[in-house]
């Protein structure tokens, strides 16, 4: 299968994308920040579409978007945690939005983009030119390195807000630039599964590395290992099944690691696990609930 | 109080002993003053509880103390700097809500961000430095008595669990100050006393000076050395004998208060005023 040009190059953007997903992945599922990926997802799709319609570059568009996404979400979100209501509400218009750009874009042109918003929902891994191939793995290695130059205070500050703040981390202005990071992954990632199933890739991944391990660096190793194993294996599915599209084979394998993992986990210690299925929200102190006294 | 050359002189022999001094200290927030009047020393290994009822002001000291937010009026020295100065000498415990049951980090890796959360990057297997740091932080976990579980998912432990691994991260750099906001919040009431005689015998063995904010003085009385009692906008310091009294409470909340004590030692407080109550009338003569 590495004797055709679109599969190496498939293979050589979908590694370090998923090296990206996961490393990013592992703190999306670790601050509770699935939802803003999902918000994100859209975002990708309005932002690529707008730029068909305006006559730009797609992936300018789309990179521009999700980052700003990003962003915004991180300033909007009440102490650098994205609030539910003010995504969900901002991000439903955002899909909307991208909706209208995709039926002004399909009705203007001819016939042969009317595939471009397949394209971007499920993305084209398999349709990359050697200059996407560069573009994508510069790209995700400067977002890997970004993340993993911001990794330990972000982890104090994921963990314990309070203490860090103490100790003087940027609790806030990491909340904002990590978001920032995820939305580069985001578009990044968007580009190899699709805007609809980005989602798998950042999640479960991360989900079960923590599920394996409490050990940060090995739980961010792990999760980067899974999320490009998923892409290797969902490749090469797709190759040798034609008719299986890579997106879907892609966040197939990384949910089936996920289930794999959370098995694998229980039959190790199924007493922690039952406790943990049971013990959710029973104890009042569980619930997050913060008294100020002041 | 002389404000001669030689004030900064004493000041800093002082520094060596007293780790939190405040004289006639105020704090006004929003226009409206929160206590003033507040005197309060603490010495190196001691132990001092500060008390009162709900909104009176105690995490505003603790703020205070942090350098968070400003006096308005009256000095504060804190490790002998202004506050503020020193914070990467104390080991500050914030109130907080326990970790969410789905949290799968290790205790000891919460405990050793205490160490090193604020650098940046990742750390790097194999580095001198990662030994020292491994050793340091299983030195702390050992001196609160987690080691046994100090290596589970934080979030599937008791809140007693977790709180003695919290306290071991405030420790974890050897500070001279340990300032613990409501470390007893969610605790039943064996752990209260558990942890309270686990953060008196940490203030005895490593000279730590300790301020506490606690909801009830009955689980920890026996540990104290002393007690800041907030009511009323202000603030009275003393044993808990003195100040845990009915005259002492009465003048304080300028009401009758009646403080009983039980057969078992435990102190009753009857009458204390609920906390609008209290911020009411000091409203009222502003």
């Amino acid at each position: 299968m590495f004797a055709h040009e679109f599969m190496r190059n498939a293979l050589l953007a979908g590694s370090f994308v998923g090296l990206a997903c996961g490393l990013v992945g592992y703190f999306v599922v670790l601050r509770a920040q699935v939802f803003a990926g999902d918000a994100l997802s859209h975002v990708a799709f309005t932002g690529a579409l707008a730029a068909a319609v305006f006559g730009l570059d797609i992936r300018t568009g789309l990179f521009a978007a999700t980052i700003l996404g990003g962003i915004a979400l991180g300033v909007l979100g009440d102490r650098a945690r994205a609030d539910d209501v003010v995504i969900g509400s901002l991000f439903a218009w955002t899909l909307g939005l991208g909706v209208l750009f995709l039926s002004i874009f399909t009705t203007r042109s001819s016939a042969g983009n009317g595939t471009a918003g397949v394209r971007v929902l499920f993305g084209s891994i398999f349709g990359l030119s050697s200059v996407d191939v560069r573009v994508s793995v510069a790209l995700a290695v400067a977002a890997s390195i970004l993340l993993l130059a911001i990794a330990r205070p972000l982890l104090f500050a994921s963990l314990d807000a309070a203490v860090a703040a103490a100790q003087g981390v940027p609790v806030r202005a990491l909340g904002i630039g990590f978001l920032a990071i995820v939305g580069l992954v985001a578009a990044q990632a968007s580009q190899a599964v699709g805007a609809l199933l980005l989602l798998g890739l950042l999640a479960a991944p991360a989900g079960a590395a923590q599920r394996i391990t409490g050990n940060p660096l090995r739980g961010l190793l792990l999760s980067a290992g899974f999320s490009v194993g998923s892409v290797w294996i969902g490749l090469t599915l797709s190759y040798a099944f034609p008719t299986l599209p890579p997106s879907s084979m892609i966040i197939a394998s990384a949910v089936g690691i996920y289930v794999l993992a959370v098995a694998a986990t229980a039959a190790r210690d199924p007493r922690a696990t039952w406790h943990r299925l049971t013990s959710r929200g029973h104890s009042p102190a569980a619930a997050g609930h913060v008294h100020d006294h002041s | 109080m002389s404000q001669a050359g030689t004030a900064a002189d004493i000041e800093a022999r002082n520094a060596k002993e007293t780790a939190v001094a405040f004289e006639r200290a105020a704090v006004r927030m929003g226009g409206r003053t929160i206590w003033s009047d507040l005197s309060l020393s603490v010495a190196r290994g001691e132990f001092v509880a500060i008390l009162g009822p709900n909104g009176a002001g105690k995490s505003t000291l603790i703020k205070a103390v942090l350098g968070l937010l400003p006096l308005a009026d009256g000095r504060a020295s804190v490790l002998g700097r202004p506050p503020g100065e020193a914070n990467d000498r104390i080991g500050y415990l914030p109130q907080r809500r326990n970790f969410d049951a789905g949290t799968r980090i290790r205790g000891v890796d919460i405990v050793k961000l205490g160490l090193d959360g604020a650098r940046w990057g990742i750390p790097i297997p194999g580095l001198p430095s990662r030994a020292r740091d491994a050793a340091r932080v299983a030195e702390v976990i050992e001196l609160v008595d987690a080691t046994v579980y100090a290596r589970k998912p934080i979030g599937e432990l008791s809140g007693g669990e977790q709180q003695r691994l919290l306290i071991a991260q405030a420790l974890v750099r050897r500070p001279e100050l340990l300032v613990l906001d409501e470390p007893l919040d969610s605790l039943d009431l064996p752990n209260q006393a558990a942890v309270a005689a686990l953060v008196r015998r940490i203030c005895r063995e490593e000279n730590v000076a300790v301020l506490l904010v606690a909801h009830d003085i009955n689980p920890i009385l026996s540990y104290l050395d002393r007690v800041v009692y907030i009511a009323g906008g202000t603030a009275v310091e003393g044993s808990p004998e003195q100040v845990i009294s009915s005259e002492t409470l009465s003048r304080l909340y300028g009401a009758p208060i009646e403080v009983l004590r039980a057969s078992d030692g435990r102190l009753v407080v009857v009458g204390q005023p609920e906390a609008p109550f209290v911020h009411g009338g000091r409203h009222s003569h502003d």
